[in-house]
């Protein structure tokens, strides 16, 4: 009798094995009707970022019944990395950035987004910012809910003065001030420490090479040995590094969000830092700046030729299950209603210019909203635009070169060993 | 629609745990039946077999399978399409950041067994001839209890550059000193990581260790300090060769753990700054790089690594069991 009972728990216990694991929508229901189903969504946003986001979902819940489900996790990559092995991932995510949206899309896993209305977006977008999310010539894989304007030079109001337009001008500006150093730079930020430093060298190159350079610089076909390459570099060591609070060890300690605690510290530790419009988000949490203290300029053009020149990213969202529900909000995510509720909540940059600018809580983020609509030559950020293996060397080259600025060879024969190796 | 997936999970988890072991019961009866209706001579023989294949079958699919399809994943390229040969072990060894990878894997595996046992050693000595050794050996065995990931989250503020949030930095500026970059500075921060895995492993060590010591007779040692010997020299002479056997399990369990570590480093530093180990390397070549021909190399010469101590345990092993 035991054995009986053992032996039909057994087949109980593999069929609920077996059962289990059914999730979410089935696909083929009316569009309308999407009151029950859920979207999984996946993504690196945590903490008051995620809050934003779940705002920005809200009103999309309510009105179609659905619900979000929202993981937060910093480690992104090796998530979907493994979910393509395993099958299991989620409805949308939030790559990294478009070099992902290509391996992904290589790997099979990424579903073409041909249902969106590619007219209306791309005329709702920055220049270029359509072009980066599409693989393969013109399918459209991935689309920008976020934008982020970099290379920006902050400064505290209370401090500093003047908007310099030449490097010359700036540190004049700086010795009349008499802080002992002029910048501050922080590029610890766990797996991807560095990635202040490889902002810092796109900016540079960009004005100092121009954006046809850029460009081949970004696709893997310029040499990392080139002059160009290590013209920046030198510039980046020369005239920032030499400057730096703390020296090399505060640089490659301190997390890039607190960058600005010598800024507005008191007295002063330093002056400038250069670093994306999201960085205002931190300056007022972690150092407790209020948004009339923080300001910025455009890093002074380094070449006559190439003037107006500036780097930016921005977070795309791809798809990887098709099913009404996801697309329903991959298109509420776009619209400019959707991305205004986070613009209102501060701290962020909408991808859509339809947005009116006084929407735009503080003054910072209004300015990089004007910018990116008006600006000329605009470039989105390199590293992000590299294979995953030479973004890794870029970003930890740029933390041996900070902590030990006479190694620029051998940074830059590593960087260009992984070059090569990705290209074969 | 929360409540069916809570639902369902308790419904699993109870079938699991009441399931297996019914199961397993279940096929045992199931085999004894079946022998019952052979020559007993014949049950003797093959019975041994059938009680241990479900172990064995387990561990073939589980722990065979994958040892055999990652050597021979190791032998291809990135997407495990085209056959490239040795060609990732040549990377692997003409790779400088695998080298340095190596070299502290090397010192991680000969500095934290010492340190470990030699403080393991000493604590549990000192807190034998204590009344409060509970209470002494529960503190040093809690750092067992916390993952790794949070150890290294832990000592990663402790060892922050701001004298105001790490506490090393801290004393050394009270002290009038300055603050050092700890996790950044070479060679140093490797033995700092290793530090960390120390205060994790420690607890093991004194555990382990103090029964040990209990099952010494007393006999022994009062009979040494009769006859006049100093406490090193009973500590030399008696104890520590009745230990040996001890101290070796708890060295080989200490060295299995500083080869495969990899959540101190993973969270502390990312391998930046000279620190990298076999296990993180590991881990960005599958995760960040997709380079699955790499990442199954890197995996078989770590096991190449542990096989020696596999022997030797193997090895011990079958002695004590002559012993008997």
């Amino acid at each position: 009798m035991l054995a009986a009972t053992a032996g039909a728990t057994t087949v109980a216990m593999l069929a609920a094995a077996c059962g289990n694991g059914g999730n979410g929508a089935e696909p083929g229901s009316d569009d309308a009707d999407l009151a029950g189903q859920t979207v999984s969504v996946m993504a690196t946003w945590g903490g008051e970022e995620q809050d934003s986001f779940l705002a920005m979902v809200a009103p999309w819940e309510e009105r179609t019944g659905a619900t979000v489900e929202f993981t937060s996790t910093r480690d992104i990559t090796a998530q979907i990395t493994a979910g393509i092995a395993s099958g299991q991932l989620p409805d949308l995510a939030g790559p990294p950035g478009p070099a992902q949206v290509h391996e992904w899309f290589e790997a099979g896993a990424v579903q073409p987004l041909d249902f969106l209305d590619l007219e209306a977006y791309k005329a709702s977008t920055p220049g270029g910012f359509a072009e980066l999310g599409m693989v393969d010539g013109d399918t459209l894989a991935g689309v920008f809910i976020r934008a982020a304007v970099k290379g920006l030079t902050f400064y505290n109001t209370g401090v500093w003065e003047g908007e310099p337009t030449t490097l010359d001008d700036l540190n004049e500006i700086a010795a009349g001030i008499g802080v002992e150093h002029t910048w501050c730079v922080a590029m610890e930020s766990g797996a991807a420490s560095g990635w202040a430093g490889t902002d810092w060298i796109e900016n540079i190159l960009l004005r100092q090479s121009g954006p046809e350079v850029y460009d081949a610089w970004a696709a893997g076909e310029l040499e990392w040995t080139s002059p160009e390459v290590r013209e920046a570099f030198e510039f980046f060591r020369d005239e920032i590094l030499a400057d730096a609070y703390g020296g090399g060890n505060w640089v490659v300690n301190t997390n890039f969000g607190r960058v600005g605690g010598p800024i507005f510290a008191d007295p002063p530790g330093c002056l400038l830092a250069q670093q994306g419009s999201f960085i205002t988000d931190f300056f007022q949490n972690e150092e407790g700046a209020t948004t009339d203290e923080i300001s910025f300029f455009a890093f002074p053009d380094l070449n006559d030729e190439f003037t107006g020149a500036l780097t930016g990213g921005g977070d795309l969202i791809t798809m990887f299950n098709d099913t009404p529900a996801a697309r329903s909000l991959l298109e509420w995510l776009i619209s400019a209603e959707a991305q205004q509720i986070w613009v209102e909540r501060g701290g962020f940059l909408a991808a859509n210019t339809d947005i009116p600018l006084d929407a735009y809580p503080d003054e910072v983020n209004r300015r990089a909203a004007e910018i990116l609509n008006t600006v000329e030559i605009f470039r989105f950020d390199a590293s992000d635009m590299m294979p995953a293996g030479v973004q890794d060397a870029f970003h930890r080259g740029m933390v041996t070169f900070a902590q030990d600025p006479g190694s620029l060879d051998s940074v830059l024969d590593s960087i260009e060993a992984a070059r090569q190796d990705a290209a074969s | 629609m929360l409540a069916e997936l809570l639902n369902n999970r308790i419904l699993l988890g109870l079938i699991v745990v009441i399931g297996v072991p019914a199961a397993i019961c279940g096929y045992v009866m199931l085999v004894e039946r079946v022998l019952r209706g052979l020559r007993p001579r014949t049950a003797v023989k093959i019975r041994p077999w059938l009680w241990v294949l479900p172990a064995i079958a387990f561990l073939t699919v589980f722990l065979v399978y994958p040892t055999i399809a990652t050597i021979w994943r190791s032998l291809f390229d990135r997407r495990g399409e085209s056959f490239v040969g040795l060609e990732n072990y040549i990377w692997f060894f003409t790779n400088s950041e695998n080298l340095t990878a190596i070299r502290n894997n090397a010192l991680w595996a000969i500095v934290l067994p010492a340190l470990v046992v030699g403080l393991g050693l000493l604590i549990a000595v000192f807190a034998d001839r204590v009344k409060y050794e509970v209470a002494v050996r529960s503190i040093i065995f809690l750092p067992m209890a916390i993952s790794a990931v949070a150890a290294g989250v832990i000592w990663r503020l402790m060892y922050d550059f701001n004298p105001r949030v790490g506490t090393i930095n801290a004393a050394i500026t009270g002290l009038g000193g300055d603050a050092r970059p700890l996790l950044s500075e070479q060679p140093w921060n490797n033995l700092l990581l290793i530090v960390v895995g120390m205060w994790m492993m420690t607890g093991l060590a004194v555990v382990v260790l103090g029964s040990g010591l209990k099952s010494i007779p007393v006999e022994l040692l009062e009979a040494a300090r009769i006859d006049g010997a100093s406490e090193w020299r009973v500590f030399r002479s008696v104890i520590y060769p009745l230990l040996k056997p001890t101290i070796a399990v708890v060295m080989t369990t200490v060295l299995i753990f500083a080869l495969k570590t990899f959540d101190v480093v993973f969270v502390m530093t990312n391998g930046n700054f000279g620190t990298e180990v076999m296990a993180n390397l590991m881990y960005r070549q599958l995760f960040q790089f997709t380079q699955e021909g790499r990442a199954a190399t890197v995996a078989v010469l770590l096991f190449l690594a542990t096989v020696p101590l596999m022997a030797l345990q193997i090895r011990r092993f079958k002695q004590q069991e002559e012993m008997r």
